[in-house]
């Protein structure tokens, strides 16, 4: 039997989140079990505690987001996971950790919504949420995984980037892929980037907790760790105390801002697929670009030139990247389980150049592979005429 | 043998069905193959229509969903109904403990249920089922499927399960 065989398994995108979230050095999980994502929750529960770590199941997920936001000031990795029900009573939080600048990572494990839905249904429906669902103007960076090896990969990205930027990280999952069961080879531990949190180089009395250098991203000391601050929700200066004077606030508004901004080039994330001479673009994340990608291959074979773009990181926006394709591209087709989120986005960036089209599904099942070829068609049809 | 398998594996919460796609996955990675297994349910544990959907590929999988499925094991007169109404050419698997006798080409109905009661435990009706669906149609080896009844049980459990797998074997020597 060869090696690849050997080491390939059948693992579930859910189990694949949990194992790769560990490797990354995850060692707290506070959370309140629900479906779809409640698999991450029991393997959480079994594996913690034999690798030192701890897991806590909390009264709600209020509490779960509060309590590893504590975890992480104390210096320990960790996540959370949940799905709409649950990422709405987050949001509060998120925006806490985004002002605080504590590194954390919510999973989402969407499901059909709004409110309670269709809770064993797959559905898109939080990709503006996850942008925009708490106040103010905040850095947040999200991800989207097709595959359960992606979910893997995507799971230890994003405790990196929170680690790194000091941000909350939300990995979005889909239904499909949470509970999708695939041959996967994982890495091996050597394999695998580990970003760990930068600490401060000065002692206590010199620390400055909010105080960051030219990378915008200030040291942190671990609470416990002998520095002692101040940590707000509030506007503060670089020790961390309130203030409302205005030079300071929009300095440090925009700071949390441009921690995302400046370095787009090593956040992003995409694949792409007979792009280069595509005439017609589909554009798809997550659990739909699958099926993108098996009509993109089918509609090849019927003489329609088109491609897919698939972007792995949705938030920040591929705003050049999308920019480009509808530079040369007759029309761009946003498949989406949900009204058209995603599509708004990229008419933002496109709408004067291409036509954007959307395929939007929201009764509870997946987009199949034949009606995006359908819409395909039709885009086609329309381009021939016009 | 064929290149690509699609299967569905359908009945009703709590049969067993997912673990059952699961085992019939990875005997096909034993064999190299590329395998994805999906599910769907309702939002009940117990009872309710339950689906588990196996693609058995040489190739990527892109899309993971069954979409012309090559074999069907149904476990329920609801899954039955279902499936049995499809095109001629795909053989459907059913439990005539749990569902009426039908007649049809395509249909292999067999007491799965009663047989792994007889075995010792009812839980093993599924290894007989995946047993025979193997022979029959060359899905995956029984080797490969011995193989991940022996890694994933042991003891008794193990040697009631290989037990079961040989008479799904049996019966499609019949």
């Amino acid at each position: 039997m060869s090696r690849v065989i050997e080491m390939a398994r059948l693992m579930q995108g859910n189990e694949a989140v949990a194992e790769g979230a560990l490797a990354a050095g995850v060692r707290f999980f506070a959370g309140y079990p629900i479906t779809p994502s409640t698999e991450i929750a029991e393997i959480m529960a079994e594996r913690l505690p034999r690798l030192g770590g701890k897991f806590i199941q909390m009264e709600d997920e209020i509490a779960s987001i509060a309590a590893i936001i504590g975890a992480s000031l104390a210096g320990v990795k960790s996540i959370t996971a949940t799905s709409g029900p649950g990422f709405s009573l987050m949001q509060e939080n998120i925006g806490f950790a985004a002002m605080a600048e504590v590194p954390i990572v919510i999973v989402n494990v969407q499901r059909s919504g709004p409110s309670t839905g269709m809770p064993t249904a797959p559905a898109q429906g939080d990709v503006m949420q996850s942008r925009w669902g708490t106040h103010g103007d905040h850095p947040v960076i999200v991800l989207s995984p097709s595959s359960v090896r992606e979910a893997y990969d995507l799971a230890v990205r994003s405790v990196n980037l929170a680690e790194k930027y000091r941000v909350p990280v939300v990995l979005l999952m889909d239904e499909v892929i949470g509970h999708l069961r695939e041959k996967v080879v994982l890495p091996s531990p050597g394999e695998l980037e580990v970003v760990n949190r930068v600490e401060p180089d000065v002692g206590p009395e010199k620390y400055l907790p909010f105080g960051a250098g030219d990378q915008g991203v200030p040291p942190m000391a671990n609470f416990g760790s002998g520095y002692r601050y101040h940590v707000t929700g509030l506007v503060h200066d670089p020790k961390g105390l309130p203030t409302n004077n205005p030079v300071v606030a929009e300095k440090l508004i925009k700071r949390l801002q441009n921690k995302i901004d400046l370095n787009l080039d090593d956040i992003m994330i995409d694949t792409g697929k007979n792009l280069e001479d595509a005439e017609i673009v589909v554009l798809a994340y997550g659990a739909t670009a699958r099926s993108a990608l098996q009509a993109v291959k089918d509609a090849r074979k019927e003489g329609i030139k088109a491609g897919l773009y698939r972007p792995a990181v949705l938030w920040p926006f591929p705003q050049q990247k999308v920019g480009a394709l509808a530079e040369n591209a007759r029309a761009v087709l946003v498949p989406e389980m949900n009204l058209g989120q995603y599509r708004l986005e990229v008419e933002r960036v496109a709408g004067e150049r291409t036509r954007v089209v959307g395929v939007n599904r929201v009764h509870g099942e997946l987009i199949t592979p034949e009606e995006i070829l359908a819409a395909l068609r039709e885009v086609h049809k329309h381009d021939a005429r016009s | 043998m064929k290149e690509r398998y699609e299967i569905i594996l359908a009945g009703s919460g709590g049969q067993g069905l997912i673990v059952c796609g699961m085992m019939l996955g990875e005997a096909a990675i034993l064999e190299g193959k590329n395998v994805v297994q999906t599910q769907s349910y309702g939002i009940a544990s117990r009872g309710g229509f339950s689906k588990a959907e196996v693609i058995i590929d040489r190739d990527e999988i892109i899309f993971q969903q069954v979409q012309k499925p090559d074999l069907v094991l149904a476990l329920t007169e609801e899954a039955m109904e279902i499936y049995a109404s499809g095109s001629p050419e795909i053989p459907v698997f059913y439990d005539t403990t749990l569902l009426k006798t039908r007649s049809g080409e395509n249909l292999y109905g067999f007491p799965f249920t009663e047989m792994a009661r007889e075995l010792g435990h009812t839980g093993t009706a599924n290894m007989i089922a995946l047993g025979v669906m193997s022979a029959v149609t060359g899905l995956v080896k029984m080797e490969s499927l011995a193989a991940v009844i022996n890694k994933r049980f042991s003891g008794k459990v193990a040697e009631m399960n290989i037990k079961a797998l040989n008479l799904g074997l049996a019966l499609a020597a019949k």
